[in-house]
């Protein structure tokens, strides 16, 4: 795989890290000086291979993964979870059962690692807060008139600082897709950026809702967006809107997270999101990333998986590794 | 005899209401009795024993649920299909088990006349098998029978059909789902029994039918937990002892294998209604 952009074409020296708040890093720093210049780099991205996309993913799909390497997959996968209820339905007790699932995934075993986040709305981050103080477990809240993202933008900034205010460490925002779509890429930059001022020390996830934005070629350019904005990491999908993270759209953003870190040095996350529901996928992910921008990207500070009903069928294919035999839902906890 | 190309026939799984290829990929040769070439058979793998038991948990919920009075016309419509297929059931019957056209097709008629029968208990079991219950209170106690669960069925290796329908319908008609290994010789008769399923009323994944071996797949289905009965019919000696004693890890219900596989034609009573219900009772104050 080639690199999408060479940074030296672009600009001389060494990448440096960010600049003042609100302009994107070198050597990007003036591609966002008026809508139209915007415009012409974002579509000026290599188009994607839909076709390629989806005959690499699956061949890569095919990889059989099996004993040590299963046992290593299912732990890392675990530990990468960010376990997520985002229902109207949702009360402090499901919060605080989901922060003990989260805590101890599997009660039977005390080696089974935790998971990396607990992702609820941001009303109910000072539950999640409270139920995980101590444990390393992090925070993530979804913000900015999540799922829609239909709201003014101070709306959306009250709705962020809200949710920091409640003791979210991460948040999980919407780009506005009908700007998007409309063409008006600045709106939505700017209001990455101000949503970024927002959080404060707060991580940023950009949902992009691809499943909305329909092509890849849309994909790669709202990925590039969200990155040049400031995101920590760019997110498939709220998980309301299916089709929700397919491997085509995983393998897009890893090749566009790998491409800005090696033009700026900046290392960008990902989290795909919905629709992710049993080991098998989980584990495509996992050899998708490894295959795509490498192990650095394996741990879960770069690479996370929004999800509620995955963490018990992992739980299950660990238990099957661990006794032997099949387990069923009997033999884990209902949520 | 024109000179027609037989088509030759490559049979697959029947699970969770669609006809999937083993995962496996592997096939075995199904000959008569006289071993002559008949069919080719998906030869199932622990993978499929383990999709087919997903498939009859996620369908245990609304066949549990349904009223006996809808479970009973539901299996009775599969006697209908099958006494539309008699034909086809009697040859492969005749085929395998190295029997005349007419015993074979007195065979058959066994089997759909069996059926009927099951069909028939399912809103009699609770008369039969509850009961209201004295008790020294103000109170009144009532038990009744509701199905076990998931049901692993170890079919007969001789009886093709009428041994697997009786060790099937029984479990069907308590409200269980099952998850059935046919006989490994003579598997046709399931085969066709599948498709008799699938286009009856019975919902996907109330039954599944794998072909294949016992003895290789009996050790996870007996191991697994989320099966919550195992009906060993079609194994004997050593292997059913070694899954009694399997079974016992995760307190399965086990309905043991008889010493030699038996005559089916007899009256089965409730031997095998019983086996895979469970007694609920419910105590309730009265005069309030």
């Amino acid at each position: 795989m080639t690199h999408v952009l060479d940074p030296d074409a672009l600009a001389g020296g060494e990448p440096t890290v960010g600049g003042p708040a609100g302009t994107p890093p070198d050597p990007f720093a003036d591609v966002t000086r008026s809508d139209a210049a915007f415009r012409a780099f974002l579509h000026g991205l290599p188009g994607v291979d839909a076709v390629g996309a989806q005959q690499r993913t699956a061949v890569l799909g095919t990889r059989s993964i099996k004993t040590t390497a299963k046992a290593w997959a299912i732990d890392t996968a675990i530990s990468m979870v960010d376990l997520t209820t985002l229902e109207g339905s949702d009360t402090p007790g499901k919060v605080r059962s989901l922060a003990a699932k989260a805590r101890r995934p599997d009660p039977e075993d005390p080696s089974c690692p935790t998971v990396a986040a607990v992702c609820v709305y941001g009303d109910l981050a000072d539950v999640a807060k409270e139920a995980l103080a101590g444990t390393g477990i992090k925070v993530a809240a979804v913000a900015t008139a999540f799922p829609s993202g239909r709201a003014s933008r101070a709306v959306k900034l009250a709705d962020v600082r809200d949710a920091v205010a409640n003791g979210a460490d991460e948040i999980d925002m919407v780009i506005d897709r009908g700007a998007f779509l409309a063409g008006r890429y600045l709106d939505v930059f700017e209001e990455i950026v101000a949503v970024k001022e927002a959080c404060g020390p707060a991580h940023l996830k950009v949902i992009l809702e691809t499943g909305e934005l329909v092509t890849l070629d849309n994909a790669r350019r709202a990925s590039w967006l969200a990155m040049l904005a400031g995101g920590d990491f760019i997110k498939t999908s709220t998980g309301k809107i299916s089709p929700a993270a397919t491997l085509p759209v995983c393998l897009v953003m890893l090749e566009a997270v790998r491409d800005f870190r090696a033009a700026t040095g900046r290392q960008v996350g990902v989290k795909p999101a919905g629709g992710i529901k049993t080991t098998k996928d989980a584990v495509k992910h996992l050899v998708l990333i490894n295959e795509t921008v490498g192990s650095d990207w394996l741990s879960p500070d770069w690479f996370r998986l929004g999800a509620s009903s995955l963490l018990n069928d992992l739980l299950l294919q660990r238990q099957k590794l661990r006794t032997g035999h099949y387990s069923g839902p009997d033999h884990v906890s209902v949520d | 005899m024109s000179d027609r190309l037989t088509v030759r026939k490559t049979y697959k799984l029947y699970l969770g209401g669609a006809f999937p290829r083993s995962e496996s990929g592997r096939t075995y040769e199904v000959t008569d009795s006289r071993g002559h070439f008949l069919a080719n058979a998906a030869w199932a793998s622990r993978k499929d024993a383990r999709d087919a038991v997903v498939a009859a948990r996620a369908a245990f919920a609304k066949w549990s649920a349904a009223t006996a009075y809808n479970r009973g016309q539901v299996l009775y419509r599969v006697a209908e299909v099958m006494e539309g297929r008699a034909a086809q059931f009697a040859e492969e019957v005749a085929a395998g088990e190295g029997l005349s056209g007419s015993k074979a097709r007195a065979e058959v008629d066994a089997a759909i006349d069996r059926w009927v029968w099951y069909a028939g208990w399912t809103d009699k079991l609770a008369a039969v098998l509850g009961s209201s219950n004295p008790v020294a209170g103000p109170y009144f106690g009532f038990s009744m029978p509701e199905p076990t669960g998931v049901v692993a069925v170890l079919a007969p290796q001789r009886s093709s059909l009428l041994g697997l329908v009786s060790v099937l319908a029984p479990v069907l008609a308590g409200g269980n789902t099952a998850v059935v290994v046919s006989s490994k010789g003579r598997p046709l008769p399931a085969i066709t029994l599948g498709e008799v399923l699938a286009t009856s009323d019975v919902p996907g994944g109330v039954v599944n039918l794998l072909t294949g071996d016992a003895a290789e797949i009996g050790p996870w289905l007996a191991e697994h937990a989320d099966v919550d009965a195992i009906d060993l019919a079609g194994t004997s000696g050593p292997l059913a002892m070694e899954l009694e004693r399997s079974a016992a890890g995760t307190v399965k219900r086990v309905l043991r294998a008889p010493a030699e596989e038996p005559d089916w034609g007899g009256d089965p009573g409730l031997s095998r209604l019983r086996p895979f219900l469970e007694t609920k009772s419910v105590w309730h104050p009265i005069g309030l």
